[in-house]
């Protein structure tokens, strides 16, 4: 039985929310002047909050390939709306994009998850819901993002139900069983999940290619987290708080929502 | 010019009656979330098509309709659902309940099913990639299959190539020989006309050769790949053409509500596909007012590219 997550309504009296929060502590992962490959919904968020705050030259990627220097002009629903293809660098092919991935180019993958397990695996294509099997809608480009992205930020929901011990499908490989295992598969260098950012905190990886908790959202105890976790999450020794959103992060983030 | 005598110029009812039985093999979605060819997807279930099997990277709602409407025997693709609403629910309903009939799904991810159609296009058995070595993808995609690299010291996966029967494009324009111009979201349009055996064109204009002739460049289906010319304005609602008109989120959302349950999905079928003759009438049933807020009012035209010599 896990323990009661914060009341939104307590979190919110800060002016924000978990969920908030949880988007733009994606969009801090963005360096300015990076290649971007952005997924769809809360990423794409995080990926607009980043470049309308502290990485104004990132560059966005998306799987219809679309390429952006520049926000577009209308909040998006999809990737392929129009106002993502007008303005746009380019607009090229598939394949245009994924292989700069391919290549190496690409610095950061920006993605939801079905599921994601205790080495950064990710499951998109069967996820447990009150102990339900339910289909989801598979991997579109997830797998070749954290197989090939430089790094991949990991964007889920905190529960017992998405963050397993092991996911049943690696879909998107992470690490594995940790301990080289990437390497092994033949995976190249350089590449894998780098953080998985939720609505309670920020998990990081170590060199075992394990998780561990990195930090943790204002409000929201370490308790909360572990048991909300689906397997033993080890914690940092120096585990700190996420910094709040600053009101230029909060404004640009309820600017970019459809 | 003397050329056959047939015009390609088809109407929809016609092209499909022609170009795709039951159990073809059918890209549909190739620009992803622009330019579905709804109102082909439409009239094969009108016409009662059965075990297709649908070939698409992310395919929107469309898949999860033809599923629900059990022309479909197997789906190939990277994603399958309703993209701004999440879960498409005629897709789970058959996977988990074989409602209204079991489908075999081959799960790709969106690169690798890219370079499928890519090897189809370049006429090559398969192409190789990192991505998804280490993936359970492996596991059941029989066309995606590990080997060492003969060149270096590196594992591979091989992409078998996949060669549809038919590709259905929606496109801006055409001319009545299928040479056809596209511009927005291409996704694998590209390669998917070159990977099909053959391929129907469906055009929101079909325009004069010259026209098309004009930019070369823009070209990306020439006609002799085409079997197929059809002209149907709106063809693509509620997905968006670039230029023409927008996407209509709401008619997305609202199927997402409206097939939740089985039986809302057999009315929403009803009302939009079956009890339809065809695009006309459904457009006339989405009504003029919002048809006409989704057409394009700010116009923003390319700069001249001068190909003279």
């Amino acid at each position: 039985m896990s323990a009661p997550v914060p009341h939104e309504g307590e979190v919110a009296s800060r002016g924000y929310t978990l969920k908030e929060l949880m988007v733009i502590s994606a969009a801090r992962e963005i360096n300015d002047g990076e290649l971007v490959f952005v997924g769809m919904r809360l990423p794409m968020e995080a990926f607009l909050v980043a470049r309308r705050t502290h990485a104004p030259r990132a560059i966005g990627l998306f799987e219809n390939g679309v390429m952006r220097e520049t926000p577009p002009a209308v909040p998006l629903h999809t990737m392929g709306d129009p106002s993502n293809i007008h303005g746009a660098i380019q607009c090229g092919q598939m394949l245009e994009v994924m292989s700069l991935l391919q290549q190496g180019r690409v610095d950061v993958g920006l993605l939801g998850t079905g599921e994601v397990d205790r080495f950064g695996n990710l499951n998109a294509m069967w996820g447990h819901r009150n102990n339900e099997m339910r289909r989801l809608p598979g991997s579109g480009g997830s797998c070749d993002i954290v197989c090939l992205a430089r790094r991949t930020v990991v964007l889920v929901p905190h529960d017992r139900d998405r963050l397993r011990e092991r996911v049943g499908h690696i879909t998107s490989p992470g690490y594995g069983a940790g301990n080289g295992w990437r390497r092994a598969r033949g995976l190249p260098v350089n590449t894998g999940p780098s953080v998985i950012i939720t609505d309670l905190g920020v998990l990081r990886f170590g060199p075992d290619g394990e998780a561990y908790l990195a930090a943790v959202h204002p409000g929201v105890s370490v308790e909360v987290v572990l048991s909300n976790t689906g397997w033993t999450l080890r914690v940092a020794d120096e585990l700190v708080e996420t910094i709040p959103p600053s009101k230029q992060e909060l404004a640009a983030l309820r600017q970019v929502v459809p | 010019m003397p050329t056959n005598a047939e015009t390609k110029l088809m109407t929809m009812h016609g092209a499909i009656a022609r170009y795709v039985p039951s159990g073809s093999m059918i890209l549909m979605g190739a620009q992803l979330e622009q330019m579905i060819p709804f109102a082909a997807g439409h009239e094969l279930i009108r016409q009662g098509r059965r075990d297709l099997t649908l070939v698409g990277p992310v395919s929107d709602m469309l898949f999860d309709q033809m599923i629900g409407a059990g022309c479909v025997s197997r789906v190939m693709a990277a994603w399958v659902g309703n993209v701004s609403a999440g879960v498409g629910y005629c897709f789970r309903r058959a996977v988990e309940q074989g409602i209204p009939r079991r489908i075999d799904v081959v799960d790709y991810s969106n690169f690798t099913m890219a370079l499928a159609l890519h090897a189809a296009a370049m006429g090559a058995p398969f192409m190789p990639t990192y991505s998804a070595l280490g993936s359970d993808l492996l596991k059941r995609n029989g066309n995606l299959r590990e080997f060492p690299s003969p060149v270096n010291e590196d594992k591979l996966i091989a992409v078998r190539a996949l060669r549809p029967d038919v590709a259905i494009l929606h496109v801006q324009r055409a001319d009545s020989e299928g040479n056809a111009h596209i511009w927005g979201s291409l996704g694998v349009a590209v390669d998917g006309a070159r990977a099909a055996r053959k391929v129907i064109v469906v055009a929101e204009e079909i325009v004069e050769h010259s026209v098309i002739a004009s930019d070369p460049n823009r070209t990306l289906v020439p006609g002799f790949l085409v079997a197929a010319v059809v002209h149907e304005p709106r063809g693509a609602h509620p997905s968006p053409v670039q230029g023409y008109y927008g996407r209509d989120h709401a008619f997305f959302l609202e199927y997402h509500d409206k097939t939740r349950a089985l039986e809302d999905f057999e009315g929403w079928l009803a009302r939009w596909v079956l009890n339809v003759s065809g695009r006309l009438e459904y457009m006339n049933q989405v009504g003029s007012s919002r048809a006409e807020s989704l057409v394009v009012k700010e116009h923003a035209f390319s700069a001249a590219a001068d190909f003279g010599y």
